[in-house]
């Protein structure tokens, strides 16, 4: 598991790999929202909270495609099903090296996006607390996706379809977080939901994609 | 098959009966209400639809489970014909909401925590049917959306539960509960169960069409299957 964990890691991060464009998208929209209300302080932060977590959403949704996809078109999908380890784990395996990839590097990148929103000073804490906890899930639920429509030519629009409506919850409960951080009120009640919400997913979602990759390999 | 065809006609016919009568009683023979005028007659159609939409999750739900655990292709076929008419459920009751808040609220739409949690059931039929009409082979695609109906329904409690953080905005409560005491009025409420009924009576009869719609095409795909293997 561990081999697989690195091989992933190492395909991610190779140029090509995909690595960073989740990045560069997360530090466009962060960038561009400001451009697009007007460069108000107050209103910015304001919506800096949600701006950010519908960023990291966005971002995350980007590299979906890539969890499953390249293993299943030149066989290695094939390969890791026979393999002694259980299919449940090379799904929560590759899930962690998404979010390693993705998740981790958005998270510490918030921070500095949250001064470019002029993100008032409680909230980044909280940010980087809702991030961490939150983002961990959104890579499961995507992975779900991602084996649901892994036998597809074209499931991007459809994986996006499938997977939106998966994120409210994490979204609403992280932007949340986030908010009432900045308020000074209740955010670790939004917090513990959101880590609730990532331990369920966690033990209870690479069962569902594992079934799903099992029935596109048929 | 032989079953559904001597019920779907009663069927039929009894949901068309239900849904005229109380349409007509609801529309014609109660009175305006003190608030609301006349626009509480909207209740007749908004109130049975959104009650269906969820009902018809519900449904595929169970008949997505059957499917997993018994392989009963009937079960599978019948969840998926539920899809389109729980979808347009959906969207009657998001239509006629829209209809009813714009006099009332003074707004089309809120983001209001029921408002919001019918919306993301309505994303959730549209993933469900676009699921379905992607994968070509049936029994890949049955065993697919089956699954994502389960987590698809998880997530929809869940989201339910998370958009009451924000307020408990516009939306009435629910006035119909039979151990409450503050109900909704006698002379609405008769005639409103009729209406419930009669949607009922429309949604079981629109899904056993759809069904036999879709296990003979079914039939037919393994007569030309086999003619071609002959």
């Amino acid at each position: 598991m561990t081999a697989l964990l690195l091989r992933d890691l190492r395909l991610a991060t190779r140029a090509g790999g995909g690595f960073g464009l989740g990045l560069a998208f997360f530090l466009l929209v962060a960038v561009l929202v400001p451009l697009g209300v007007g460069p108000e302080p107050a209103l910015l932060a304001r919506i800096a909270p949600g701006i950010l977590w519908v960023g990291a959403l966005l971002a995350c949704l980007l590299s979906l495609d890539r969890i499953f996809a390249l293993d299943f078109e030149d066989g290695s999908m094939d390969l890791l099903a026979i393999a002694p380890i259980p299919l449940e784990g090379v799904v929560a395996v590759k899930a962690l090296a998404h979010w390693l990839v993705t998740g981790l590097p958005l998270t510490l990148l918030s921070p500095v996006l949250g001064v470019l929103l002029n993100l008032p000073g409680p909230g980044y804490v909280w940010l980087v607390l809702s991030l961490g906890l939150g983002t961990p899930a959104l890579s499961l639920i995507g992975a779900f996706g991602a084996a649901l429509t892994v036998g597809l030519k074209r499931g991007g629009l459809l994986l996006s379809l499938l997977v939106l409506p998966l994120y409210v919850p994490t979204l609403i409960y992280g932007a949340e977080a986030v908010r009432r951080g900045v308020d000074g009120q209740g955010a670790p009640t939004a917090l513990l939901l959101l880590a609730g919400l990532t331990a369920g997913a966690a033990a209870l979602l690479p069962f569902a994609a594992a079934a799903a990759i099992r029935v596109n390999l048929r | 098959m032989q079953t559904s065809a001597r019920l779907l006609p009663w069927l039929a016919g009894l949901s068309a009966l239900c849904l005229t009568t109380g349409g007509i009683w609801g529309f014609f023979f109660t009175p305006d209400d003190f608030r609301q005028g006349s626009t509480v007659k909207i209740i007749y159609l908004h109130v049975p639809a959104a009650m269906m939409a969820i009902n018809g999750w519900i449904m595929m739900l169970v008949t997505s489970l059957i499917w997993l655990i018994r392989r009963h292709h009937v079960s599978a076929l019948a969840a998926k014909a539920a899809g389109p008419v729980g979808l347009t459920m959906t969207m009657i009751a998001l239509v006629t909401g829209a209809l009813w808040g714009q006099p009332m609220w003074g707004t089309w739409w809120a983001w209001d925590p029921r408002l919001t949690s019918f919306l993301i059931l309505t994303l959730f039929y549209l993933g469900y049917i676009a699921l379905w009409a992607a994968v070509e082979d049936p029994d890949t695609a049955a065993d697919l959306t089956s699954v994502l109906c389960i987590v698809g329904s998880v997530f929809a409690v869940l989201s339910r539960y998370a958009v009451n953080f924000w307020s408990q905005g516009l939306h009435q409560g629910a006035s119909l509960s039979l151990d409450k005491e503050k109900n909704v009025a006698d002379v609405f409420f008769l005639p409103l169960l009729v209406c419930i009924a009669g949607f009922v009576l429309l949604f079981v009869t629109l899904v056993l069409v759809r069904t036999r719609t879709e296990i003979r095409a079914r039939r037919l795909q393994s007569l030309l299957a086999r003619e071609r293997m002959a």
